[in-house]
């Protein structure tokens, strides 16, 4: 068995007297396909969030690829990250946002190209092919020369994903990444990932809503309850034979609310 | 009958000194802008210090005295100035303080979540405010940018108090010479309106240009 991709330790973090992580640990192994569930404010966007270092943490450590994410190692002592050890890290991370955040002055191509060009120094020729290749992939070469004001939640998000795919990183994480989006929108945005998912060894870590999507696409599930995994498994097991009365609890609520498992 | 023609020739010298004054005022105050601005927003402690003492002491103290200081208080110092270098330093450096506040404001009203595709794609500080963040808030700073240029096209008469032969001193040299108020002052009136016309004309077109694909319309 290889060794995890993956590795949170312990982790606290609170929002003022909030607690939102109340020491949570877990693994995920390379090529994983994760789905974090759970009622909202149970801390599953946050733990994405703390990977992709846009929270800090307050407590434990995180083990990125073998490689402390939140210190580093120096003559034996671990140091709080600087910002050149956190630019480093970040290279084997990407996130999707559920609201897209793409870059409203910069043309669908532009903001598929700008980090490769800054951050890896790829010549624009260069980027601009992988661009258009993963534009391809997620089905918006077409759109390439639009602005993000011109397409739709369901193209916008498409567009993110190629963004954030286009630095080739190890692990991808999608917080919420279907939320936001007019139900019909939904499926064109989940088939990319099934696509993604199928063609890619990249370890994805999921945060969703979408129970049906979860199931199919997750190698394992984690189900979210104040700050802790309360319980986790294989997809059939949690959305099938929850064992945990709080998940029992939280899938009926879905169900009842019209999800489909 | 008063030879108005030669007199009208004095005027328009003196909208020449005020266009260059504004122009070069303008310059300076946008630079000071630009680096108090982006100094109230950086993480390092003394930068936001200096921008602030900066911005507060220009924005609290009258372009009047500001002028004179330059002009008469500096040489005392060693610093000699030309009525139109102290007359530029002073202009860029009270209207900078207050467009500094403007800078500073569209930065920080720029939305949090483009501030963390910058993190998520692994864009350096610098890189993401001047690939992302920038170009979105000049957006935002230029309606703004434009009344301050007005501001500062207005605040040029002062410098006729140190008896640079703008606009608004050659007007007094016309009433003066000829004892009529009317015409000098209601010519520099029409003068002074063209030009904020054509500072607000020329700003909102420029708008319009930057706005352009932002709301989905561009072709």
């Amino acid at each position: 068995m290889s060794t995890p991709i993956i590795k949170v330790d312990a982790i606290s973090k609170s929002f003022g007297s909030f607690k939102v992580l109340d020491g949570l640990s877990m693994q995920v192994m390379p090529g994983e396909k994760l789905a974090l569930i759970g009622p909202s404010g149970s801390g599953k966007t946050t733990i994405l969030r703390i990977l992709m270092t846009l929270e800090k943490i307050d407590g434990g450590h995180i083990q990125i690829d073998g490689e402390q994410l939140y210190h580093m190692e120096r003559n034996g002592q671990l140091l709080p990250a600087d910002e050149r050890h956190l630019t480093k890290m970040r290279q084997k991370i990407g996130m999707v946002f559920q609201l897209f955040n793409l870059f409203p002055h910069k043309c669908v191509m532009d903001n598929v190209t700008l980090a490769p060009m800054l951050t890896k120094g790829t010549p624009r020729a260069a980027a601009e092919k992988r661009a258009m290749e993963l534009l391809d992939m997620v089905g918006m070469a077409d759109k390439a020369k639009s602005m993000p004001a011109q397409l739709s939640g369901g193209q916008k998000q498409r567009v993110a994903i190629a963004r954030a795919l286009a630095l080739s990183p190890k692990i991808m994480l999608f917080d919420e990444v279907t939320s936001a989006l007019d139900p019909e929108l939904v499926e064109e945005v989940l088939n990319v990932m099934r696509k993604l998912a199928a063609e890619t060894d990249m370890t994805m870590l999921l945060v969703t809503h979408e129970m049906g999507f979860a199931h199919d696409f997750a190698d394992r599930v984690l189900f979210f309850d104040r700050g802790r995994i309360v319980e986790e498994g294989k997809p059939d097991e949690i959305f099938r034979h929850p064992k945990q009365e709080r998940t029992q609890g939280f899938l009926k609520k879905i169900i009842a609310a019209g999800h489909r498992v | 009958m008063t030879q108005w023609s030669g007199y009208l020739g004095l005027i328009l010298q003196g909208a020449l000194v005020t266009i260059e004054l504004t122009l070069m005022g303008s310059v300076l105050a946008l630079i000071m802008a630009f680096l108090a601005g982006m100094g109230r927003v950086s993480r390092f402690f003394a930068l936001r210090w200096l921008a602030t003492v900066y911005i507060e002491f220009f924005r609290g103290t009258s372009i009047f005295v500001q002028l004179f200081f330059a002009y008469f208080v500096l040489p005392l110092i060693g610093l000699e100035l030309t009525p139109l270098q102290a007359g530029v330093l002073a202009l860029g450096l009270n209207v900078g303080a207050y467009a500094a506040e403007v800078v500073r404001g569209a930065i920080q009203s720029v939305g949090r979540e483009q501030y963390e595709a910058c993190i998520a794609l692994n864009l350096g500080r610098w890189q993401g405010m001047r690939h992302v963040i920038l170009p979105q808030a000049l957006l935002i700073m230029l309606p703004t940018f434009g009344n301050n240029a007005i501001e500062l096209l207005k605040a040029t008469s002062v410098v006729s108090l140190i008896s640079l032969a703008d606009l608004t001193f050659q007007a007094q040299v016309v009433r003066s010479q000829t004892g009529n108020t009317l015409v000098p002052f209601t010519t520099i009136l029409i003068i002074y309106f063209a030009l904020a016309l054509i500072i607000s004309w020329g700003v909102r077109s420029l708008e319009r240009r930057m706005a352009r694909g932002l709301d989905g319309v561009r072709v």
